[in-house]
Formats: C-alpha cells, structure tokens, sequence
C-alpha cells in the first residue's frame, strides 16, 4: 500500500474543505477502498475518515419517505422496520450481497460507490481504461465472463457490482450532497452514474470533493409486491450474474405499475423506461413478459464468455415477472 | 495511538496504514486473530468492534482509536473459555484450526444480531427471524473452512443458540447431500 496523509473530519463542512487536496478521498466502511489500496488499483494521497460525521440515522419525512445517512451501515439498513415495511426490495438486496462482516462495515454511501470487479481493473499489470486511462481493455477479448452486456463502449465493458443499487434505482432514489464551495445538491439516481463511453474512470456526477450525505426514498408505493431475485456462482456471498429489483402493483389482472432495476448486466445499475412501458397498462401473460425481455435486451451485446447473460437475463426477467405479478 | 483491546489499554506507535489486524497479530502480540487473504474474503479475522463482527484486514487501525475492541484472546481463556469455544471443542468444529478464532467471533457476533432481530438473505418474513440450519450457512458465509469443518461448526452454533443436535436421520441425509 502506498502511504497517504490521514485526516479525521470533525463536521462534513471541514471534511469537504480537507478533501479539495489532490488525490484525496473519503474514507468510512473502507471494505472496497482499502482492498484496491493494498494491490495499488487506488493510490490516494490523503484519507478523509468521515466515519465521526453525525451522518447514521435513518429518518422518516413528513411526505412519508426516508432520509437515510451517508453513514448507515448496510446491516442496519437491511433491518430497519420501516425499510423492510416500505421498501422490501431493498432489504432484500442489501441481504443478498456481501457477508456479515461486511455489510457491518460497508456504508449506504459507499456501497453506491463500489467500483467494479472487473478482473483487468484488479490486474494492475493489465491494461485497464478505467483504472489508467487510455491504457486499453483487457476485458474485450479477455476473460469476460462477469462483466456487463448492457451500457459497455470500446473503451469498457466493466460491470457496476452493487445489489444495493440496483434496488435504489428501481425505488428512485435521490442522492443529497455536500461541495467543497459549501452549496448542497440533489441528485436523481438516474442521472448520478455515467456510461463509460471514453472516459470510464468517471462513474458518477460527483465532482472532486463532492461528499454524500443522504439518500432520500420517495414515500412507497401502497399496495406494490417487491421483489430481489440474484443469480449468482454459490449460494451466499457471490457477485451477482444477473439480479432484478422490482416493484410492481396490479389492479385485477393488469399491470397498474411497474419499476424494474438490473444488476450483473449494465456498466451502471440498470433501468429501461422502455420495460416498464411493455408492462404498464398490460395483462400479466408470458407475451407481456416476453415483450420486456425483448425492450430490456434489444441493444445487449455479449462479449464471448458472457454471452450466456443475455439469455439467462431473459429467463430471470420472466421468473420475477410471474412472481411479481402473482401468475 | 491509543487502543482499548478486550478491556486493557494499549498504546502503539504505529503507521497510518497498518489494519487493525496487523496492529493485533505485528505490534501487540495478540496472535489469536489469522490472516488468511487479507482481503476479506475468508473471515479469518474476524473481531469484534464495538460488539459488531467486522474484517480486521479491511480497517485501518488508526480509525479505531475511540472504539472497543475484542479478539479471540478476550472472549475466554484456556480454563475459562466461551460457550462457543466449549462447543466447537466438544463438537470438533475445526480440523487444522486455522480459520477458528475467526469463526468464533463470527458466531459470536451473529448470535446478537439474530438477538436484534435481524433477517438474512434466507429469512422468509424478513419481520419474523428465527435461526435454523440454513440461517445459520447464510449468516456465517462471510467465514471459509478450507478444511470444511462447516457440520460439526453449525452443530456447536446451534448447541450454544439453544437449538440442540440436529436430527440425527437429516444429519446424515445433509451430510451426504441427500
């Protein structure tokens, strides 16, 4: 591990104003950053430790969504009451990824921001355009099995690993930040992750210093079924190969709403505005189903050794569709 | 820096980069805690920080110096062990023991949070969570036995969580992969 100068922030105020040094990062759960460190994928030169920031308390709003802290531990967040009441998928997903261990450690803020595990990222004697710029990708051609069908460009086709995001997405999720010139934002998490196109060291719409707070989820939806479904190699503690998130609510045999987020398969936690529309105002039959496996896969292009995630993302759509829906 | 370890003070002078479980096992001779891929894939070791089990490899010491932190070494002693060390002793719940100090802090730490609580990823009603035999492979996946001891440590998990032997005709059906 390469030495870094180390800051402990008493407030986000004096966290945002340590972290406008070059090559400084925030540092909290550390379970993926501390990993990249000691193989020397990440080099920062200073750590921010945010982790005495008053930043670890779910709140419940008066427009009947949560405030969830930067800082709330994904264990926490997977049996907070009102979490598992209001928003099941995301329990689920938090629950299906990681260990034990792991997820007592690893932050709501953090984990949105886990990079890839792209073997080529991990091989710091491989090129990698996201880990060095403008080195090339090891990935096309290249062992591809775990990596994205969805989102990729000539220059990545790293996949975004997160459980955990991928059910932000389908509960859209806003991200509230602090910037080192003081001012607060939030941030839809559709437009927070960036396709790689050329430039995939840039994943998100935070700019250098920029500091999570919060993440905000809108009141829930009454009367909708959720749903996590992840394939993945083992049982427990696996990456996904492909996961669903999804909420959906029926009125008779008609879909009256539906939002769906796919994890495994996109450079960024996936959502297809044009799914939901092939389910929306439809019956809950196989051609419906089969018609947003159709919307979701249209543009996917596999890679060699993970093509097999086209196909087995239109079985696993379908699976949680029937589940979704009741059929 | 200064560090509270299962209730005595240590002070240590060390770099900004050593893991909380390279100050244990480097510089205060607490060896009990392993260090199996340092990457916190294997669980081996597993502490205890403020009474919640986390990866020692993948924390920095230096953000630990306000915390509580218990190994292997402050669960019990040779005499005067824990009920889990009793169990995983009387169940032969390792074979080189290498992954042990690690799966017992674990165990500890899992039997509070199912105390909480709290659902796994097995959990049907995520209100409703209650331990069994697949709760238990779920909530310990975080700990590999490359010696695959994993019964005999769910048998001692379940004597200590009050669940008692396993039924001796699914013991051996499971054990085969029946």
């Amino acid at each position: 591990m390469k030495t870094f100068q180390y800051a402990r922030a008493d407030s986000a105020e004096t966290a945002v104003q340590e972290a406008i040094a070059q090559g400084a990062k925030f540092i909290a759960g550390g379970t993926n950053l501390l990993d990249l460190m000691k193989l020397q994928v990440e080099t920062p030169e200073k750590l921010v430790d945010i982790t005495r920031l008053p930043l670890g308390e779910i709140e419940q709003r008066e427009d009947g969504g949560l405030t969830i802290g930067a800082l709330v531990p994904n264990s926490d967040l997977a049996a907070d009451r009102r979490v598992i009441d209001g928003y099941e998928v995301l329990s689920r997903a938090l629950l299906a990824g990681a260990s034990g261990q792991l997820r007592n450690k690893a932050t709501t803020a953090g984990n949105l921001l886990q990079r890839t595990r792209c073997y080529y990222f991990y091989d710091t004697a491989s090129p990698c355009n996201k880990r060095e710029p403008g080195s090339g990708c090891g990935a096309i051609g290249g062992f591809n099995r775990i990596l994205a069908v969805l989102g990729t460009s000539e220059s990545c086709i790293a996949s975004h690993p997160s459980d955990m995001a991928v059910a932000m997405r389908a509960l859209d999720a806003t991200i509230v930040t602090l910037k080192s010139d003081g001012d607060r934002r939030r941030i839809a998490i559709g437009d927070f992750y960036r396709l790689p196109g050329n430039t995939p060291h840039i994943e998100t719409a935070l700019e250098p210093g920029e500091l999570i707070t919060a993440i905000e989820l809108p009141a829930p939806v009454e009367g909708a079924k959720h749903l996590y479904r992840k394939v993945r190699d083992r049982a427990s503690y696996a990456f996904a190969l492909v996961s669903v998130a999804g909420v959906v609510k029926m009125d008779g045999d008609t879909i009256a709403s539906a939002a769906l987020a796919f994890g495994g398969l996109g450079t960024m936690p996936w959502r297809d505005a044009g799914v939901e529309a092939a389910l929306v105002g439809q019956p809950a039959t196989t051609a419906t189903f089969e018609a947003a496996a159709d919307a979701l896969l249209a543009d996917a292009r596999g890679y060699g050794s993970n093509d097999f995630k086209i196909p087995l993302a239109r079985r696993t759509l379908i699976a949680s569709l029937r589940d979704l829906t009741g059929r | 820096m200064h560090f509270t370890i299962n209730g005595r003070s240590y002070e240590a002078d060390i770099d900004v980069r050593t893991s909380l479980l390279d100050l244990c096992r480097e510089h205060l001779e607490l060896t009990g805690s392993k260090k199996g891929c340092d990457h916190g894939q294997c669980g081996a070791c597993t502490m205890l920080v403020n009474g919640r089990r986390v990866n020692s490899c993948l924390t920095l010491a230096v953000m630990h110096q306000d915390d509580e932190i218990v190994t292997i070494e402050g669960l019990g002693q040779v005499g005067n062990l824990h009920p889990l060390q009793d169990a995983f002793v009387r169940h032969d719940g390792y074979q080189c023991g290498y992954c042990t100090p690690g799966q017992i802090c674990s165990a500890v730490g899992m039997l509070d949070e199912v105390k909480k609580g709290w659902p796994s990823h097995v959990t049907g009603d995520l209100h409703d969570a209650e331990l069994s035999d697949a709760e238990i492979s779920e909530r310990m996946s975080g700990n590999i036995c490359r010696c695959a001891a994993y019964p005999n440590i769910v048998d001692a998990i379940r004597e200590v969580a009050g669940m008692g032997d396993r039924d001796p005709v699914l013991k051996t059906a499971a054990e085969i992969g029946a």
